[in-house]
């Protein structure tokens, strides 16, 4: 791998980067989905951030995750864009090619929200007279007390599409679903549909909602086909959301490139959270390089302004997308134990004390703290966190990550081990 | 094509012939992997080109390998149908001996991508990855030359109108109008093809 950068245009040379140990690697291949929260690796590698550590990034954009996944284990990629659980599950050995896989640096919160189809909507208001600026959670109990309509009628149950088995997109679905009264392995259908594809198998009726990241929730509704019912703000604003992932050996034999890529990601972070770049970074991310989706819907998601439905019922979700801000970037091990508390809840994996070590291994803020030095975000948490655990959930529920097997197992709904569902009354 | 196997029932897997699924959204290359399998001695090969009833059929078929293409964008499904139904014992990504790096940088390069079900012998694997990526490269090389081909056929056509206006309008006979055209490309480090359409394109807006 080659050392040299090429020199940025303009009166800004970079100059050669500074004496480092080892031959460590500089040109990093990085795979990315296109999605909102690919733009810190975007910012960085476009505008020069990465080249100003003497990094050189190598965009290669792809289709699934399983991809994401197998390029990076088999060493095509050098670090990837991942869902937050990805790591996590590559730590437990699930799915059908584990390579460990750590993260050291989150690429931002928010920017996952639930759409409901249009027409189911209109069944759960003129059913429950829900209004149209209901919460999260009387959306869930309206979406209940439908299918038990629908059930009664002797209708098929719908068909919901997430993202992949180990998705914030699972956890939160089924978050919201449960938390109204809904088992999500029997009262609906998940299947899994790729986020570009949610919005048109909504408008053909192969879908009846979805859980995705942004901005394709916001592309259903200003089509008139979808109804959004609930942002992840309103489930857990904490929960996390997109990483970025590498393997455990590569971090270690490139530990300086590591921490100039951190340092990289940061400042790209910074300035895609900078509201006065907004327009520029609109532009970019719409690219058909990138995201390929309307500059105006981008531009809304960045300011969090919502609009539910092609009626004009807006709402404005402060922190809907954030790059940077309340310590966005900082991977929480914490944030790991409440995948694991939600894979053991559904039934993925089982909990043991070895499990739960390797679950907090794939997140390591060390690298991140270590990178950045005294510019390191690190979490303080008013308001996100009590004595008694992490509260702001949409049920009231409070999360105590000491303590993850009794959360995954109290919940009235839930999965069983032996793969039957239980729900309590 | 007959059902391979009894549904319900455990197929063992000592039999020699291997059960192969190839999901290929492109028809014609997944009849190419089809045939190359055949030509190989593997008959129980099925293709199929789109994921309606995918799950139904691999419950019922039982595959030993299933090779998809990497672009294809329903890996992701497939991720969560193993997931769900533990219904193939164990599938893993690719192959079976992850230390073989050379094959496997072969079929990502290829944009094969594969799922074995654990503990079959690499042996009886590898042979037929090997097939599918030098199928998959046959089928891109022949895209390839078709892509070149049609390149240098639209390279000939926007030469011969470059060289057709500046005959035109600078009265030059048509060697020197080539010689010109050639003389700017090396001049400018261009190739001639580009020279001649931003000849193609002035003209078009100053007539």
């Amino acid at each position: 791998m080659s050392d040299r950068v090429s020199t940025q245009s303009g009166d800004s040379a970079v100059k050669a980067p500074s004496r480092v140990r080892g031959k460590e690697q500089r040109l990093l291949r990085a795979g990315y989905i296109p999605l909102m929260d690919a733009a810190i690796l975007i910012v960085a590698a476009e505008f020069g951030f990465a080249e100003k550590e003497g990094l050189r990034l190598e965009l290669v954009r792809d289709v699934t995750w399983a991809n994401l996944r197998d390029r990076l284990a088999f060493r095509q990629f050098d670090i990837a864009h991942m869902l937050s659980p990805m790591p996590v599950a590559s730590m437990l050995g699930l799915g059908s090619n584990p390579s460990p896989t750590i993260t050291p640096f989150s690429l931002g919160r928010g920017g996952n929200a639930i759409t409901l189809s249009a027409r189911i909507f209109e069944r759960m208001k003129s059913l429950t007279g829900l209004a149209d600026d209901a919460g999260a959670l009387a959306n869930a109990k309206a979406l209940a007390a439908l299918l038990a309509d629908m059930r009664a009628r002797g209708e098929a149950m719908p068909t919901l599409g997430m993202t992949y088995p180990f998705s914030s997109h699972n956890y939160e679905f089924r978050y919201w679903l449960a938390a109204g009264g809904i088992n999500p392995d029997r009262d609906v259908k998940l299947v899994v549909v790729p986020p570009p594809l949610t919005s048109d198998a909504l408008s053909a009726g192969a879908i009846d909602g979805f859980c995705v990241g942004a901005p394709w929730n916001m592309i259903a509704s200003e089509r008139g086909t979808g109804r959004i019912v609930a942002a992840k703000q309103d489930i857990w604003p904490l929960a996390p959301e997109k990483v970025l992932g590498m393997r455990p050996e590569w971090a270690e034999t490139n530990a300086d490139t590591v921490s100039r890529l951190i340092v990289a990601l940061d400042r790209a972070a910074r300035w895609c959270d900078d509201a006065q770049n907004h327009n520029e970074l609109a532009e970019i991310l719409s690219a058909p390089d990138y995201i390929a989706a309307p500059t105006s819907i981008i531009r809304s998601v960045l300011s969090g302004e919502f609009s539910l439905d092609a009626q004009g019922t807006t709402r404005v979700v402060p922190d809907y997308f954030l790059y940077h801000g309340k310590a966005a970037n900082y991977p929480r091990p914490d944030q790991a134990s409440w995948i694991y508390s939600q894979m053991i809840r559904w039934g993925q994996t089982d909990f043991s004390e070895e499990g739960m070590a390797r679950v907090r291994s794939a997140f390591r803020p060390d690298l991140y703290e270590s990178a950045l030095g005294a510019n390191a975000a690190t979490p303080d948490e008013p308001g996100e966190r009590s004595a008694s655990g992490y509260d702001g959930f949409m049920d009231g529920e409070i999360f105590d990550p000491r303590d993850v097997q009794a959360h995954a197992e109290h919940f009235a709904v839930r999965s069983t081990s032996s793969g039957d569902d239980v729900t309590e009354a | 094509m007959p059902l391979l196997c009894c549904p319900g029932m455990s197929r063992s897997k000592i039999t020699t012939d291997l059960t192969i699924l190839v999901i290929d959204e492109n028809a014609i290359r997944g009849s190419i992997i089809e045939e190359g399998l055949n030509e190989a001695g593997h008959l129980n090969v099925r293709v199929i080109h789109e994921m309606q009833g995918v799950a139904r059929l691999i419950e019922t078929m039982d595959p030993d390998v299933i090779i998809i293409d990497i672009e294809n964008p329903n890996r992701d499904m497939m991720e969560h149908m193993f997931q769900l139904t533990r219904m193939i014992s164990r599938p893993i990504a690719m192959f079976v001996d992850r230390s073989d790096t050379a094959a496997i940088e072969a079929a990502v390069d290829a944009g094969v991508s594969a799922y074995v079900v654990d503990g079959l012998k690499k042996e009886r694997i590898k042979p037929i990855l090997d097939m599918a990526v030098s199928r998959f490269n046959a089928f891109s090389r022949l895209q390839r030359e078709l892509a070149e081909a049609r390149s240098a056929l639209e390279e000939r056509k926007v030469i011969e109108r470059a060289k057709g206006i500046l005959m035109k309008m600078r009265g030059m006979s048509e060697e020197q109008a080539y010689a010109l055209l050639r003389q700017t490309a090396m001049n400018e480090k261009k190739k001639l093809a580009d020279i001649a359409q931003s000849v193609v394109t002035a003209a078009g807006m100053l007539l």
